[in-house]
């Protein structure tokens, strides 16, 4: 398995068909994490009703592997408590999409980071008013 | 299920179906050891010499024991860079490469600095071009020996060999090109082009993988990297791979062959692909307009990545390289298109497309088509 270069079909059918795409005008939470320079750049937009996230959506620039955890922490956030959103983690979103290459883990697999940090300028937006 | 595109040659040739009818004959009549003398060992010995011949004479070279042969590309680099190097260290102890060079030979150079010699990377411009008023200033009387490759695998530009021979030369310099990716594409010479070492693969011709060759001019003197039983002039000892070997000469004799008509061919495709790709919005080529490989058509797409550029062929029954950092083993930024001047987020977006025998015109449409979709879906779902 260390050698493993290819995708899970998971990440495949994520990949190509990624859930969730899209922008959210006027979103009560808004994360981006990572930059152009390093090939990876992920935002999420959330909708939160009653501390529930009730919409999500991500854009993404990035691999295979970036797409994919998007797609992924997207579906596992929706209609989940702010408390149980921020409990979610990369090797949750890698463990759900069957495993990423090893040397993929870190680099392109931010997309729990996206969304935490999405509920958290929620969170601040909430203290502020 | 539509048929697949292969347009990876750069990375791996299908075997010649030529080849592979003439391999099929070697395994029941070939077992011997061309270092001996009975007479198995003496067809495997003629195996090989006939090999050398064939080798030798795609690329111009008169004498065919110059001809070196050894597991492929990367250890001819080696043996090049390094054997030469550490031979000839009295006349001086630098080393000069283009920026573009492959990582086999900037490798052997990086590591030649820990036996006490300089490197010095002299700079290409925005095609890929060599910059000879660069070169001039970069190969000093110091410099043992210089590697310019002949042409660019992930841009496709060919290189001016004969005028950067000449710089090498006027210095006193040894001049090393790496012509795995030129090679059966485009007509070289050795003597003509004033190279002293010039590396060849064995699949890069159409033969097996795990088999190559180095030029060596005679007259030049090369040290051993792999020290052993003394074959091949004793600059690649063990056992010859007999069998691949002769079926790299038989690679090259084809290619040779076929080198004119194909890359004809070839070229037309390969000019096609460009104006129907380079037409799509922000898609720009890479590499030279013209002075380029009749195979090769390389590409960079703003705000898209390139891994998901070739997953997403991929998908569409298309296997197309990238020179993008998610699918290097390192994951660092392709030190080519950095050094053509590309930035690091526009290095990210590259595609690259090598043609082969089993591309036919009749393909370009649908690669297309394939390039319109992916960058499409792709730009739909980023941020920039």
């Amino acid at each position: 398995m260390a050698d493993q270069i290819g995708y899970s079909q998971k990440v495949m059918e994520h990949f190509m068909n990624p859930h969730n795409v899209g922008v959210i005008e006027n979103p009560d939470g808004y994360g981006k994490v990572g930059n152009p320079v390093c090939g990876d750049l992920m935002e999420i937009f959330i909708r939160v009703k009653d501390d529930v996230i009730e919409d999500i959506r991500f854009r993404t620039f990035g691999c295979g592997s970036a797409i994919a955890t998007s797609s992924m922490v997207t579906d596992l956030a929706k209609g989940k408590t702010l408390d149980e959103a921020m409990k979610i983690t990369r090797d949750d979103v890698a463990t759900e999409l069957e495993g990423l290459p090893p040397r993929k883990m870190h680099c392109s697999n931010l997309a729990a980071d996206a969304l935490h940090a999405a509920i958290q300028d929620y969170r601040e937006k909430q203290k502020k008013e | 299920m539509e048929e697949r595109i292969y347009l990876d040659h750069a990375a791996a040739m299908p075997v010649h179906p030529g080849v592979l009818r003439f391999g099929r004959q070697f395994p029941g009549e070939f077992a011997g050891n061309p270092s001996t003398l009975y007479q198995e060992g003496l067809a495997a010995q003629e195996a090989v010499s006939r090999a050398r011949e064939q080798v030798a004479s795609l690329v111009g070279a008169s004498d065919t024991a110059s001809i070196v042969f050894c597991s492929g590309a990367t250890e001819a680099n080696n043996i090049a860079v390094r054997g030469t190097a550490l031979r000839n260290a009295k006349r001086g102890k630098n080393v000069v490469a283009s920026a573009i060079e492959h990582i086999s030979v900037l490798n052997p150079a990086k590591d030649l600095q820990k036996s006490g010699f300089s490197l010095t990377l002299a700079p290409v411009d925005h095609y890929g071009t060599i910059d000879l008023d660069a070169l001039r200033k970069a190969v000093t009387p110091e410099t043992v020996v210089a590697s310019v490759h002949y042409a660019n695998n992930e841009i496709g530009t060919v290189e001016p060999v004969r005028e950067v021979a000449e710089i090498v030369h006027d210095r006193g310099g040894i001049l090393h090109v790496d012509a795995t990716d030129a090679a059966g594409r485009i007509p070289i010479d050795v003597e003509r082009d004033g190279i002293d070492l010039l590396t060849l693969s064995g699949n890069q011709l159409g033969g097996p993988q795990g088999v190559g060759a180095l030029y060596i001019r005679p007259g030049v003197r090369v040290q051993p990297v792999l020290v052993g039983g003394g074959q091949e002039r004793g600059l690649r000892p063990g056992t010859e791979n007999v069998f691949s070997i002769a079926c790299m000469g038989e690679a090259a004799r084809l290619a040779g062959e076929e080198m004119p008509g194909e890359s004809r061919r070839l070229r037309a495709i390969r000019d096609r692909l460009i104006s129907g790709i380079t037409e799509m919005e922000e898609a720009y080529l890479t590499g030279h307009p013209t002075e380029r490989l009749p195979h090769h058509a390389s590409f960079r797409f703003s705000r898209i990545e390139g891994e998901s550029i070739q997953l997403a062929m991929d998908m569409l029954g298309i296997a197309v390289a990238t020179g993008s950092a998610c699918t290097s083993r390192t994951l660092e930024a392709s030190h080519v298109l950095l050094a053509i001047g590309l930035a690091h987020d526009e290095a990210h977006g590259s595609m690259v497309a090598t043609l082969g025998r089993t591309n036919s015109p009749d393909e370009v449409p649908r690669i297309v088509r394939a390039v319109e979709e992916t960058v499409k879906r792709l730009r739909a779902i980023t941020p920039l």
